[in-house]
């Protein structure tokens, strides 16, 4: 039982890492303007996902 | 007594896929207008794989959108859509394919036509389920950012030759509504929407094809499986390793082995047939620690 809690904190740990790793992803994304490039392509009818090319 | 509860809990997370999709895919005018949502929402990810171009979308397909970022001129990496994927591999890893991805639920809706003979796994299955890596490098990764045009532009592989969700989701009904687009449907449309009728067909014969050897999404957050804050636990001490679980898992995994295996996709199925009760989650350990701590 020991054994599980304690590879539940350490994988637990491992998570919020990447959770706190990929807020700051985003925030440099932001920095770097990529959802203008993201939404600029979501807004308009993506000619390749609907199989027109 | 274990079935019965797989059968009920399954019911229960049709509804959420199904309430997941509605919530996420809301611009019902869409639909009957032939158009897309315009609305600053869509910079950002939902979690499955959700086309951008579907009519009722909201938000981002992250794997559409990290090709738009690749395929630009201005970038060469994505931090992103990378921040995006990340985020929901560390909360909730593949619990997404079960719950959130609408091409998940229609995958699990044609598996429960009736067949003559289903099948676990297509025959090559160890082999073909390394598919999904060679999809997610080249065409998600390479092509898209290597083959440029002269001004520097690529285009998203992945959805323009592979993506059967972006037929079924934004393709077909937005053909259906909109003449001008009828009139430009030509040879790639046919290659699409062949490809949506062979991963259908297979669909009722064999449990997600797509997610097991396809989609490069669930290769990112299966990843994440061992890691996410929502994981599975199997308690050694009550398991017997009857092999119940896996005899159940359609995406035939040896739970007692490997509960946080790349593939599962948290249907559930395995903790609810358990006669022992010896699979948990994180989430319900966290709530039965906290109940404990309350007496
Ligand atoms: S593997 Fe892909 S298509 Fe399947 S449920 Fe996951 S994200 Fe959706
Ligand atoms: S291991 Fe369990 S939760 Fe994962 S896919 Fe199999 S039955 Fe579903």
């Amino acid at each position: 039982m020991k054994k599980i809690v304690n590879f539940l904190n350490k994988q637990t740990w491992k998570g919020v890492a990447l959770l706190g790793l990929s807020i700051l992803l985003m925030i440099v994304g932001v920095v770097r303007e990529e959802p203008a490039t993201v939404l600029q392509k979501a807004v308009h009818i993506c000619m390749e996902c609907i199989g027109i090319g | 007594m274990g079935r019965d509860k797989v059968r009920k809990k399954g019911i229960l997370r049709h509804w959420f896929q199904a309430a997941f999709f509605a919530v996420t895919n809301g611009y019902a005018v869409g639909f009957l207008q032939g158009k897309i949502y315009q609305g600053s929402t869509k910079a950002l990810c939902v979690p499955g794989l959700n086309c951008y171009s579907c009519p009722g979308a909201l938000g981002s397909c992250p794997i559409g959108a990290l090709q738009a970022v690749l395929d630009s001129r201005s970038f060469t990496v994505s931090a992103y859509v990378m921040g995006f994927l990340m985020g929901f591999g560390a909360l909730f890893g593949r619990l997404i394919c079960g719950w959130m991805c609408p091409f998940g639920l229609v995958q699990d809706l044609l598996y429960k036509i009736p067949f003559v003979k289903k099948i676990k796994n297509l025959p090559g299955h160890r082999y073909l389920k390394h598919l999904r890596y060679v999809i997610l490098a080249l065409f998600v990764v390479i092509l898209p950012s290597v083959v440029v045009d002269i001004v520097g532009m690529g285009k998203p592989w992945f959805c323009e030759y592979i993506c059967p969700s972006g037929t079924l989701f934004g393709g077909i009904p937005l053909v259906a509504a909109n003449p001008e687009l009828q009139s430009a449907t030509g040879g790639l449309f046919v290659w699409k929407v062949s490809l949506l009728v062979v991963t259908g067909v297979l669909s009722v014969i064999s449990y997600r094809p797509f997610c097991k050897y396809v989609c490069p999404l669930g290769a990112i957050y299966g990843w994440f499986n061992p890691v996410a804050l929502y994981r599975y636990t199997v308690d050694a001490g009550k398991c017997t390793q009857c092999g119940a679980c896996q005899k159940v898992c359609r995406m035939d995994i040896k739970v007692w082995e490997k509960p946080n295996s790349v593939d599962c996709i948290r249907c559930g199925d395995c903790k609810n047939v358990c006669p022992e009760g010896a699979i948990v989650s994180t989430w319900e350990k966290r709530k039965e620690k906290s109940r404990k701590r309350g007496r």
